[in-house]
């Protein structure tokens, strides 16, 4: 299925490269070619050796074994300089920007021009803006790099590896903290790239994207290769089912539930955010309430509002018909409200401690001895929730920092469903995890709201939002903008509320 | 215990080469004093553990040490107060010093650098200040009180006593090890040294706990102060307890405290604080030694301390890396 250039000479081959971790076998001999100017996408569920893979051609890990070629000569990709060297650039997920320097400084960052003893700055300045262009990014390049959006953000660092002369660009997830807009100028400059020649690898967990951009996907399962889709086969379905080795017919598997009592009740209330606009809403026992929206909309506010991190300047928030006006989080957290934060490794998890301490770190206090540990009741706690969400861990003791991102998940909602939760409230629930874990995630929403609890759950996700909400509300600008019930559901109608439009 | 042992041998080299090259180190005077120092600075190591658990730092416990041991004797032989209430002004002034600190760290949002900095300044100026830089000193009175920290418990058949302070040490630090490794309010000091956001995610009072952290460390800074200067007997403001919290600090260190917070293991304080005081020692009976580099020596030994501690436990981990691949690649 590998299109040939018609010189015949591919620009980039990798022949049976294995590499193995501790206990791990990361890759076992994965092929992968591209032509100039072609867009691959390398698609597979968390842990099937994509970034691996990725790493290996950037120059950050070597090989075991296996060869990588450019033009059709063998290279040797053992640093990060190398790799540059040969025209390889990674960008990765988190972007790598010295965000108190300006944009000229950072796209030469390392390779400063000098004009005797100091840096010329002027010159800087001047072939910043010729890559600017090649990317359309209008921006000054005397400007600061953390007063950028992150979408100009990543344009720049997009930049940055043309300057180097980069003929393949790796991105790693690029659109992950993208808004809509920030991702369609994403998707143009790939394409402007495309057509000057220059190839990209695209790592996503979006499958939407990766149908729009590539024209050609390698699929990747556990470490080796899956197999390929040309740019006609490519389609939802056979991506999935190359994904997972098996057919998925009901990925989201719902069922109406009868809502019942109101469990949240938020009136008229104004959070630190968006002051100038007041929240009302509700979300019964049983009931999945998706909240929709471009990024920056205000929804992850509005969660930590009602959740306590951040205060409500004003308005009711009532837990199961109680008034509560969390200050902070334990005090939605005694009413029965939980938060599964949008930034896992930040506001969900302790990294550096075990997935036992991390699935009791909320229940300590509840499962106290007078103020000491249960260590009983800990260890039932993590068995338990290790065992109820197939937590893929070695052993309890293992530190989280080593699990892969749906792994990660688990524990934090382990750690909350030990709390026995009448309200859950879920930001971007499955966010960076795989397929696996994200319908794991889906049935166990659908479990949870099949025994009375309360949902509301923020996504990015349109079809997630789709597939699993009973009701979805839409924000726009700090303000909720809609309300859409399930057979009014569709993309356009979200579209169109979440960028300040109104329904007719 | 395993992240203390690599400390420990150090202790244990150093105890050995001072007991061969020095005839009076295993004297039962010199033993005593040195179980005494070590016990005194252990209390105050202990302290400065818990708020560099939750990822912070006290600087100001030297000054405290200062404004406690000038101004227990103070009150007492200037101001005649009963011992019981000078005690009580002690706990006190100690509280409220740490809450300060505490409430200043996270209500608003001050780096723990810069308040304890502050503290250092300000404590000891106000000490000179009370005592016009007079030295403050039981003369020959209060011998009974003094006893908690230069008496002993005689144990029957050798010639070695247990110092009083040895025996405060010992409460606080098992105390201090229930606390940190058995209560709840001890599992949230670590998880939010490590991750202060996930911690108050998760429901913790995670400011409570910080001021928890800092009224801890200054309480034994002032039991510290007391003990210091009912031991000497005597105080002069402008030097009593200068540089301690460096001793402290670097007994929290070198007993595997991470300054990144999230780390630390009461055993370790308590080994850390004996090596520095037996390299003192080693320094003052030692001959060949000058006295005057002390720091130097000191400063040296805890850096190669703690740079050989991170060489072999990366050596430990490669080995360990490369055992599992061979096994995995066995399997």
């Amino acid at each position: 299925m590998t299109a040939n250039d018609p010189n015949g000479q591919e620009l980039l081959e990798v022949r049976k490269v294995s590499k193995r971790f501790p206990g791990v076998r990361a890759l076992h001999e994965v092929s992968l070619s591209m032509n100039e100017g072609e867009v691959v996408a390398v698609i597979g569920e968390n842990g099937a050796g994509k970034s691996t893979l990725m790493k290996i051609l950037a120059g950050v890990q070597t090989q075991d074994t296996g060869e990588i070629l450019i033009d059709g000569k063998t290279v040797n990709l053992d640093s990060v300089e190398a790799a540059l060297e040969h025209g390889v650039s990674l960008i990765h997920q988190e972007l790598n920007l010295a965000d108190n320097l300006d944009v000229g400084a950072n796209i030469f960052l390392g390779r400063e021009p000098l004009k005797g003893l100091f840096i010329n700055r002027g010159k800087i300045h001047a072939d910043a803006r010729q890559y600017l262009e090649m990317v359309g990014l209008d921006v000054d390049p005397a400007m600061i790099v953390g007063d950028l959006t992150i979408g100009h953000q990543q344009m720049v660092e997009i930049a940055k590896a043309l300057s180097v002369n980069s003929r393949i660009l790796i991105m790693d997830e690029p659109t992950s903290s993208l808004s809509t807009k920030e991702t369609e100028s994403l998707f143009k400059v790939v394409k402007d790239l495309r057509s000057k020649g220059i190839s990209v690898i695209y790592i996503s967990h979006r499958l939407g994207e990766v149908k729009e951009l590539a024209d050609r996907v390698v699929v990747l399962r556990d470490g080796e290769n899956a197999g390929e889709l040309a740019r006609k086969e490519i389609n939802h379905d056979a991506m999935v089912k190359m994904m997972v080795g098996r057919d998925i017919s009901q990925f989201y598997s719902r069922t109406q539930h009868e809502p019942g009592d109101v469990m949240l009740e938020v009136t008229d209330v104004r959070t630190p955010v968006h002051p100038a606009h007041k929240l009302s809403f509700k979300v019964r026992a049983g009931e999945i309430v998706g909240m929709a929206g471009l990024v920056g909309a205000g929804r992850t506010e509005m969660l930590q509002t009602v959740y306590g991190v951040t205060p409500a300047l004003e308005g009711t928030i009532k837990v199961a018909g109680k008034d509560v006006q969390p200050q902070q989080p334990i005090d939605a957290i005694e009413l029965g409200m939980v938060l599964a934060p949008e930034d896992r490794k930040q506001q969900g998890l302790v990294l550096e401690m075990s997935v036992r301490d991390n699935m009791s770190l909320a229940s300590l206090r509840r499962d106290q001895n007078k103020g000491f540990l249960n260590r009983q009741k800990e260890r039932e706690i993590s068995a338990e929730m290790i065992a109820k969400m197939r937590v893929k861990t070695p052993t309890e003791h293992q530190i989280v920092q080593f699990l892969s991102g749906g792994n990660q998940q688990k524990v934090v909602l382990g750690k909350w469903l030990a709390m026995e939760p009448k309200v859950l409230l879920l930001d971007e629930p499955t966010r960076g995890i795989d397929v696996g874990a994200k319908q794991e995630i889906y049935k166990l929403m659908e479990e949870l709201a099949g025994r009375g609890v309360a949902i509301l759950f923020v996504s990015s996700e349109m079809e997630e939002v789709i597939g699993m909400s009973d009701r979805t509300l839409v924000m726009h600008e700090g303000r909720i903008t809609g309300e859409l019930n399930r057979e009014d559901l569709s993309e356009e109608s979200i579209m169109q509320l979440a960028t300040g439009g109104t329904l007719n | 215990m395993k992240k203390v042992l690599g400390i420990f041998g150090l202790l244990v080299a150093v105890f050995l080469i001072t007991a061969m090259a020095s005839d009076s180190f295993l004297k039962p005077y010199n033993m005593e004093n040195l179980i005494r120092r070590t016990a005194l600075f252990g209390i105050i190591g202990i302290g400065v553990a818990f708020v560099i658990i939750t990822g912070g730092i006290d600087l100001s416990i030297g000054s405290v040490v200062c404004l406690i041991g000038c101004g227990f004797p103070f009150m007492v032989m200037e101001l005649k107060w009963s011992v019981g209430l000078a005690v009580c002004v002690v706990i006190l002034a100690s509280l409220a010093i740490g809450l300060l600190h505490g409430t200043l760290v996270t209500k608003l949002r001050l780096q723990p650098f810069v308040v304890t900095l502050c503290g250092l300044l300000f404590y000891r100026g106000v000490t000179r200040g009370f005592t016009r830089d007079q030295t403050m000193g039981f003369r020959n009175e209060l011998s009974g009180f003094r006893k908690i920290a230069n008496g002993e418990i005689d144990i029957p058949g050798i010639s070695l006593g247990i110092p009083m302070p040895c025996i405060i040490l010992l409460i606080v630090a098992v105390l201090a090890g229930l606390f940190l490794n058995y209560t709840i309010y001890g599992r949230y000091l670590l998880a939010l040294g490590r991750n202060e956001q996930a911690a108050k995610y998760s429901g913790i009072n995670t400011d409570r706990m910080i001021i928890v952290a800092y009224v801890i460390c200054s309480l034994l800074s002032g039991l510290g102060g007391m003990l210091f200067v009912l031991d000497v007997g005597s105080a002069q403001p402008s030097d009593f307890g200068n540089f301690y919290e460096l001793y402290a600090i670097a007994a929290a260190v070198l007993g595997g405290c991470s300054l990144r917070g999230g780390e630390g293991y009461i055993t370790g304080v308590i080994i850390g604080a004996a090596l520095m005081q037996v390299l003192k020692n080693m320094i003052n009976l030692i001959d060949a030694i000058p006295t005057n580099i002390e720091y130097a020596v000191i400063g040296a030994v805890i850096l190669c301390g703690v740079a050989t501690d991170e060489i072999v436990k990366r050596a430990a981990a490669k080995r360990k890396a490369a055992k599992e691949f061979e096994a995995a690649k066995a399997g």
